[in-house]
Parts: structure tokens; sequence; C-alpha cells
């Protein structure tokens, strides 16, 4: 048997779902708050990565490695994402000049 | 466990870094430290496997894209003013309000009895062993992912005949 980390004994696992919860709402006022688009971008970042510590925290305290695998998947498909994601970016600024999320407003009326 | 304590404080002092510095520089900056200290969290719920993964795609190769894009563009010049203090407000008021519903709810749910039977999920040889044997398919399908992700970000960022430079 080996030795439970110290952490896994002492903190509950409650304190991980708020520690998540908070790092996810400062994520989504990132994501409200700021007009520059890799602000927001950022922000998303941070969501998603507050999603994968509840994940590593619920399948280590279970002992179950499938959310590990499962926050492994979720790395891969963000760096996908952030690659596609950021070419998005560089031709939004190359043919409007700014990266200023509010004067995109072409699709709104 | 003061060092949990610490260690949280940390990450949530230099997240909120991230949305209230003006800078996008220091932003990108502020969200490699979260992101490090996100890996702390990982070593200390003993997943260093993740601890790895975290550090060299998310602090390595996400973060150098970021920092890449923002260096190319000439932000300096035509720089986004920001929202309104009336949206600002709102915003974070919105932001507030779920994290207060996400807490109250949680608060209801009963968690203690959840305790690990070994402390030898996060490890390599482990994860390794169900990486490659239950999860051969989609390990291999994240290679066809990152292929029409690659010829995405190219053809996206291709210049077309006649276009402007930067």
């Amino acid at each position: 048997m080996q030795q439970i980390p110290d952490v896994i004994r002492e903190i509950p696992l409650n304190y991980y779902v708020w520690f998540s919860a908070a790092l996810f709402c400062i994520g989504i006022i990132g994501v409200l708050t700021r007009r520059n688009a890799i602000i927001i971008f950022m922000s998303v970042e941070l969501m998603l990565n507050s999603v994968n510590l509840l994940l590593v925290a619920f399948s280590s305290y279970k002992a179950d490695p499938a959310g590990q695998i499962f926050v492994f998947f979720i790395m891969a498909v963000a760096a996908a994402e952030v690659a596609v994601g950021l070419a998005i970016i560089v031709m939004i600024y190359r043919n409007i000049q700014t990266i200023d999320v509010g004067l995109l407003n072409k699709l709104k009326w | 466990m003061n060092f949990w304590y610490f260690l949280t404080a940390l990450t949530l002092l230099s997240a909120s870094m991230v949305i209230l510095s003006k800078n996008p520089i220091h932003s990108v900056l502020y969200l490699v430290f979260t992101f490090f200290c996100i890996s702390g969290h990982y070593v200390l719920l003993n997943a260093q496997f993740l601890m790895a993964v975290n550090i060299v795609v998310y602090a390595g190769a996400i973060m150098v894209l970021f920092l890449f894009v923002i260096m190319m563009m000439d932000l300096s010049k035509n720089s986004p003013d920001s929202k309104s203090t009336l949206t600002k407000l709102a915003g974070a008021i919105l932001g507030g309000t779920l994290l207060v519903i996400l807490i109250a709810a949680s608060r209801k749910v009963d968690l203690k009895d959840v305790k690990p039977i070994d402390a030898q999920t996060g490890m390599v040889e482990g994860l390794g062993q169900i990486l490659y044997r239950d999860y051969v398919l989609p390990f291999e399908l994240v290679s066809i992912l990152f292929f029409v992700a690659m010829v995405g970000a190219v053809m996206l960022g291709k210049r077309e005949a006649g276009e402007r430079n930067f």
C-alpha cells in the first residue's frame, strides 16, 4: 500500500469544488468584461483549466485513472482549439487592423 | 496543509491578475504563472503525468503561441479601449452571482466518504497502461484532430494574392 498524499487526507474534496468554481467565475468575468479578443481567449483557457483541475481532483480522490485520461484528451483538444482560434484572430487583425470584439458587429443586424 | 492554501491563494490571485492587467503581455505572463500553480496542485494530488503534460502543453506550447500572436500585432497603436463601467459592473456581478450559486449548490453535496484506495493513479506507468489499452482509438483519433487543426490554421493564416501585408 502506497502512501496517500497529505492533501487527499487533509483537504476535503469540497474545497477543490469551490476553488474550481472560483477559477471558472474569474474566467467568466474576464470574458464578459474585456474587449481584447486575445484576453477573452485566455479567459476561456482559464475556464478549461479549472475544469481540468476539478477532474483531476475527483480522479485522485476516487483513485479512478479514467478522469486523468479524460484531462489528457481535453488538453489535446485545447491545443488544437488554440491553434485554430489564434489563426482566426490573426485573420481578423489582418482584415480590420484591430482585435476589439466591440467592432465585430457585422452580424448584429 | 498550509501550503495548499498558499498555492490556492496564489492561483486565484494570478488568475484575477490575468483579467485585470492592462497590458496583454502581462496577462500572458500571469496566465503562465497560473498554469504553473495549477501544475503544483497536480503534484499535490499525486498526478505527476498531468503535471508534466500541463507544463509542456499549456505553459510551453500554447502560451508561446499566444506570445507570438501578441508580438505580431501592434496593439499599442489601436488597442481596444476597455468597456464602460456599467458593462464591467454587470459582468462582475454576473460572475459573482454564478460563483455564489455554484457554491450554494455544492454545499448540499456530501463528498466526505470519498477516499482513495491507492495513491498511484496519476503515475506515468498506470496511466500509460490504461491509455494504450482501453483508450487506443481516441488516442489515435487525436492525431487526426491535430492534423485537421494544423491544416485549418495554415489555411486561415495563408496570405491571399494581392492582400496587403502588415
